[in-house]
C-alpha cells in the first residue's frame, strides 16, 4: 500500500499542509526544526494511533489550536481509501473512513501500515526490556490484529492477579482481616497462562522469523560486523516449547514454582511481561558492549528486518507497509548510505528525511520535497 | 453550586451509575420544569420499587414476592440453572425465549481490582441449590469479558466434583451485522470458539 495524499490541519507545527505523494522513494529535506519529522510522525499516527515520539496526544496539536486533523488518501492496489483522524486531547478521538463517520478510531488500524525508524529507536538496543517487548508486541499485532485483544486481556489479568497478590501480601504482613482470600488465584493462573502462552507463542514465532532477516540487514549496513543473533529470554525456562499448548503447561508449572515467592512479594513474577529479547552482536550482548555506531546500525537492522518480514507476509497481511526512515543518513558514511539506498529502492513507498541534500544518497531516485518553516514544496 | 434542595437533587442524581455532573444538572432542571403530576409519578415509582421489589430468596433475581416469577413457575425445568451476573442479564436471556430452566444471579463477577471476591457473590447459595441432585446442568452465562470468564472458570472448578454438565455460552459475532463489519478481535474470538456443524 502507499499514501497518495497527506493533509494535516493543526498538527504539530503545521496550521495546514497538503502533500501529494507518489509510490517509490520520497525525501523530505530541510534544516533541523523545520517540520520534517512532524510529517512522517503524522503518517505513523494513522498506522498506530500513537506517536513514536510522545506517549500522549497533547503535543501533537498545534500550539493554540483545539484539535488536529490527519487525513490521508491511501492506495491498496487500485483501491483508494480516505482515512481521517481527529485528535482531541483529553477527549475521544474521532475517525472517518471514506467520509463515513460510523467508525471508531481503531477501525482505522490496518489501512495505513508503516515501519518507522527514528533516532529514538536507539533505545531498542540500549533501553530497558520493556522497549524490546513493545517492539515485539507491536509487530505481533501488525501481523495478527486479533492479538490486540490478547494483549489487552493479558494486561488486565496481570492487574487483577497483582491486586490479589498484593492484598494477600499485605494481609500476611499485618495479619488479620480477610483480604488473604487466595481461593481464586488458581483461576487467575489459568487465565494468565492462557493469554500469556498465546502471546509467547506469537513472540517466539516472530523472533524466529526476524533473526535471519536482522542478520542480513546488519551485514548489509555493516559488512563483516556481525553476526547478529536474537535470543528470546523468557522469565521462566521454556525448554523448547513452541506451541500454545506446550507454553501453557510451561507457564502453569512456572507459576506453581513461583507461588510462594509471589505471595511474599505481592507481584506476578512469571509471564511474558517479564521477558526480554537478547540482542547479540557476535558473542556479546549489544547492550552494554556495542559502540554507538553498532547500536545504531542494530536498531536500524531490526526495523529493516521488520519491514522485510511484513513484505514477505504479503497481501494476506494487508499489503506492503510504508517504510519511514527519519534522519537515517546523517549517521552513515557514503558507502553505507548507498547500500541502504539500494536496500530500500524496491519498496512500494519509502519516506525519508534528511537535513541537507548531500546526506541523501545519489542512488536514491524519486521525489524530493523542501521543508522549510511550515512549507512543504516539491522540487 | 445551587441553592439547598436543588443542589441536593443534583448530588443525588449524580450518584446514579452513568450519570455525570453535567447530566445530573440537566436532569434536575428537567424535573424542576416538568409537570408536577409527572414528577409525582416518578417519585411514586421510585418509592414503590424500593418498597415492593425484593430479591428472590432462591435465585437472587428481582421479585415482587418471596420468589421471582421464574422460580414460581412450575413449568420451568428445575434441572437446568443458568448462572448470570445481574438481574438485567435474566431479562436479556428471557427475551430470547430459548431458555426453559431457572436462573441464579451472582450479583457481579470476581474482580480483585474492584474488591470483589467469591464471598461477595451468591456462590454459597448456588452450591446449596446444587446439593440435592435435582440440578443436572449448569449454564455459565457470565459476561464474555475477562472477569466473567474468570468467574465461570472458578464456578466450573467448584462444581466439578458434583459431576454436573457444565456449559459456557459461546461468545461471538453480533447477529444482524455483516461479517465484514465485525472487528478483528470479535471475529478472532469467534474463530476460537467455533463449533462442529452437525449435518
Ligand atoms: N504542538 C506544536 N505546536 C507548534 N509547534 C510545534 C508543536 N510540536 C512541535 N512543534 C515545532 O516543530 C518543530 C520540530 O519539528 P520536527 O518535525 O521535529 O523538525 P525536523 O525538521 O528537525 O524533523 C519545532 O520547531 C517545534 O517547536
Ligand atoms: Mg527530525
Ligand atoms: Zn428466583
Amino acid at each position: 500500500m502507499h499514501v497518495a495524499h497527506l493533509s494535516l490541519a493543526d498538527f504539530r507545527s503545521y496550521a495546514r499542509v497538503e502533500v501529494p505523494l507518489d509510490p517509490g522513494v520520497t525525501a523530505f529535506v530541510g534544516p533541523n526544526g523545520q517540520g520534517k519529522t512532524n510529517l512522517v510522525e503524522a503518517v505513523g499516527y494513522l498506522a498506530t494511533l500513537g506517536s513514536h515520539r510522545v506517549a500522549s496526544d497533547a503535543p501533537l496539536v498545534r500550539m493554540g489550536a483545539e484539535r488536529a486533523v490527519v487525513r490521508a488518501s491511501v492506495a491498496h492496489g487500485d483501491r483508494q481509501q480516505l482515512v481521517e483522524l481527529e485528535i482531541n486531547p483529553g477527549r475521544a478521538n474521532r475517525a472517518r473512513i471514506n467520509r463515513s463517520s460510523q467508525v471508531r478510531p481503531r477501525d482505522v488500524l490496518g489501512i495505513v501500515r508503516t515501519v518507522l525508524f527514528a533516532p529514538e529507536d536507539l533505545s531498542l538496543v540500549k533501553g530497558d526490556p520493556g522497549e524490546r517487548r513493545r517492539f515485539l508486541d507491536e509487530l505481533v499485532t501488525l501481523r495478527a490484529p486479533r492479538m490486540a485483544g490478547v494483549r489487552q486481556d493479558y494486561e488486565r489479568v496481570l492487574r487483577q492477579r497483582n491486586t490479589l497478590l498484593k492484598s494477600a501480601a499485605l494481609a500476611r504482613r499485618h495479619g488479620g482481616g480477610r483480604g488473604a482470600d487466595l481461593s481464586t488465584l488458581d483461576v487467575w493462573d489459568q487465565h494468565l497462562a492462557r493469554h500469556g502462552a498465546e502471546l509467547l507463542a506469537q513472540r517466539l514465532d516472530l523472533v524466529a522469523g526476524l533473526e535471519p532477516l536482522t542478520d542480513k540487514a546488519y551485514e548489509q549496513l555493516a559488512p563483516g560486523g556481525g553476526p547478529v543473533g536474537l535470543e528470546y529470554r523468557p522469565s521462566s525456562e521454556t525448554a523448547g516449547a513452541r506451541s500454545r499448548e506446550e507454553l501453557y503447561e510451561v507457564l502453569m508449572g512456572a507459576l506453581e514454582g513461583a507461588r510462594k515467592q509471589e505471595i511474599e512479594r505481592g507481584v506476578t513474577l512469571v509471564g511474558p511481561h517479564r521477558d526480554d529479547l537478547l540482542l547479540k552482536l557476535g558473542e556479546l550482548p549489544a547492550k552494554g558492549y556495542a559502540s554507538h555506531g553498532e547500536s545504531w546500525s542494530y536498531a536500524l537492522a531490526l526495523r529493516l528486518a521488520s519491514y522485510e518480514l511484513l513484505r514477505a507476509d504479503g497481501e494476506r497481511a494487508g499489503g506492503e507497509p510504508v517504510l519511514i526512515l527519519d534522519d537515517v543518513f546523517a549517521e552513515l558514511d557514503a558507502r553505507r548510505r548507498d547500500r541502504l539506498a539500494e536496500l530500500v529502492a524496491p519498496g512500494e513507498q519509502v519516506l525519508v528525511t534528511a537535513a541537507v541534500d548531500d546526506d541523501v544518497p545519489g542512488a536514491l531516485s524519486g521525489a524530493r520535497f523542501r521543508v522549510s518553516d511550515g512549507e512543504v514544496d516539491r522540487v | 453550586m445551587y441553592e439547598g434542595v436543588v443542589q441536593d437533587l443534583i448530588d443525588e442524581l449524580g450518584r446514579l451509575p452513568g450519570v455525570g455532573p453535567k447530566s445530573a444538572q440537566r436532569i434536575a432542571f428537567h424535573i424542576l420544569q416538568a409537570d408536577p403530576a409527572d414528577v409525582r409519578r416518578l417519585a411514586h415509582a421510585l418509592a414503590e420499587v424500593k418498597e415492593k421489589v425484593r430479591f428472590c430468596g432462591i435465585c437472587g433475581n428481582v421479585a415482587q414476592d418471596e420468589q421471582c416469577r421464574v422460580c414460581q413457575d412450575p413449568r420451568r425445568d428445575p434441572a437446568v440453572i443458568c448462572v448470570v451476573e445481574e438481574p438485567k442479564d435474566v431479562v436479556a436471556v428471557e427475551r430470547t425465549r430459548e431458555f426453559r430452566g431457572r436462573y441464579h444471579v451472582l450479583g457481579g463477577a470476581i474482580s480483585p481490582i474492584e474488591g470483589v471476591g467469591p464471598d461477595d457473590l451468591r456462590i454459597r447459595e448456588l452450591l446449596a441449590r446444587l446439593a440435592d441432585g435435582t440440578v443436572t446442568e449448569l449454564i455459565l452465562a457470565t459476561d464474555p469479558n475477562l472477569e466473567g470468564e474468570a468467574t465461570a472458570t472458578y464456578l466450573a472448578r467448584m462444581v466439578k466434583p458434583m459431576g454436573l454438565k457444565v456449559t459456557r455460552l459461546a461468545s461471538g459475532l453480533p447477529v444482524g451485522g455483516d461479517l465484514e463489519y465485525a472487528d478483528e478481535v470479535t471475529l478472532g474470538r469467534a474463530f476460537e470458539g467455533r463449533r462442529l456443524l452437525d449435518v
